[in-house]
């Protein structure tokens, strides 16, 4: 009886003691992997056709992984504004896609086309305001965003058909690639300068760009 | 007799064990390396996680009501593996399937050896719990 306990006491402790361990390694090596993709690829965290937002020659990037459906991409995106404000001039932000979930990709559609009309960021934060009735997880109702959108100013017929525009499949193919190589696997998903968070968190970012402002701008 | 007693806390330590390898295992995947697990995989799940605790207990109880409680229970994660598999490897089309948004259960999160899936973990792991169940039956009913 009391060696039975103290075999599966000891084998418990053995288990629970190699998943901490493999757990450690596991993310360290994630880490350095990552870390091997930023010196040999920088356009992984900043292509070319990205909208970027801030200062075009700030030396802190902020690469975001968002969907335009994600409700914690709708609760940071106020907090990064900030961020930027905070260090404007110096941070800027790189903007790609992840499609998790059923209308992403048709809302990453009409962003994209918004860009033509030099809407984006307007566009971007109504449809993120406008959320939970477009996006509700019960009744969504995608086409709800274009009675949205006149409100910053948005030309629906012209959006409609630059919607159309192959490039935007390749732009959301691309992404959807290079977010499978990073590992994402959940939005927002962030990279400062090429460096994954510590942890999930706003606060994790914050302490990144800080860390980064402090090595490049002194 | 005492040879038979060995037998029997052999095989359920044995059942344990696959119990906890396979728990930890599906816990690491899910919240070290972050793969979501499909509805399928919850199934199995529902069914591998409590084994553990029926097992741990069982090695202290007799051999026969352990695998009274703990063979149906396996069978049940055994029959759901292998279904799980059988959608993996597009013998069954997916469109067939239970899962709907979120994760398809046919997604490939890893393949080692071009064999080895998460599916095929799990079906291996009911695989061995059954059969050991099944001859420890056989063994205490013999007994008699």
């Amino acid at each position: 009886m009391k060696n039975k306990l103290i075999v599966i006491i000891s084998s418990i402790v053995v288990l629970v003691g190699l998943f901490f361990i493999g757990s450690k390694l596991y993310k360290s090596s994630e880490k350095s992997r990552i870390i091997g993709l930023t010196s040999d690829n920088s356009k992984i965290f900043y292509p070319d056709y990205s909208p970027v937002y801030g200062n075009k020659d700030a030396k802190v990037i902020i690469t975001e992984f968002l969907d335009p459906e994600c409700e914690s991409c709708r609760m940071f995106y106020p907090k990064v504004k900030e961020l930027l404000k905070m260090y404007a001039g110096k941070v800027k932000l790189v903007v790609r896609y992840a499609t998790f979930h059923q209308n992403s990709v048709h809302a990453i559609k009409v962003l994209e086309a918004t860009r033509k009309q030099n809407k984006y960021w307007e566009s971007l934060s109504l449809l993120f305001q406008y959320q939970p009735a477009w996006a509700n997880h019960h009744n969504p109702q995608p086409l709800l965003v274009f009675s949205y959108l006149p409100e910053v100013g948005v030309d629906i017929e012209r959006l409609k058909r630059d919607m159309q525009d192959p490039e935007i499949d390749k732009i959301i193919a691309q992404d959807m690639k290079d977010l499978k190589k990073l590992n994402v696997r959940g939005t927002p998903s962030f990279f400062v300068n090429g460096l994954p968070l510590e942890n999930f968190g706003m606060g994790y970012l914050y302490e990144a760009v800080s860390k980064e402002i402090k090595k490049h701008y002194k | 007799m005492n040879s038979d007693k060995r037998i029997e806390n052999v095989t359920i330590f044995f059942c344990w064990s696959v119990a906890a390898i396979a728990t930890m295992g599906s816990l690491f995947f899910s919240e070290v390396m972050k793969f979501q697990p499909c509805v399928l995989c919850w199934y199995q799940r529902i069914a591998m996680y409590p084994l553990i605790v029926l097992f741990a207990i069982g090695f202290f109880q007799t051999a026969k009501s352990t695998i009274y409680f703990t063979l149906p229970i396996a069978v049940i994660g055994w029959v759901t593996a292998l279904y799980h598999n059988l959608l993996h490897y597009e013998i069954i089309p997916e469109s067939a399937s239970p899962c709907q948004m979120g994760v398809s259960c046919s997604t490939v999160y890893i393949n080692w050896f071009g064999i080895i899936t998460i599916p095929m973990l799990s079906l291996i792991a009911f695989t061995m719990i059954t059969i050991a169940l099944v001859f420890l039956n056989r063994s205490v009913t013999n007994e008699k």
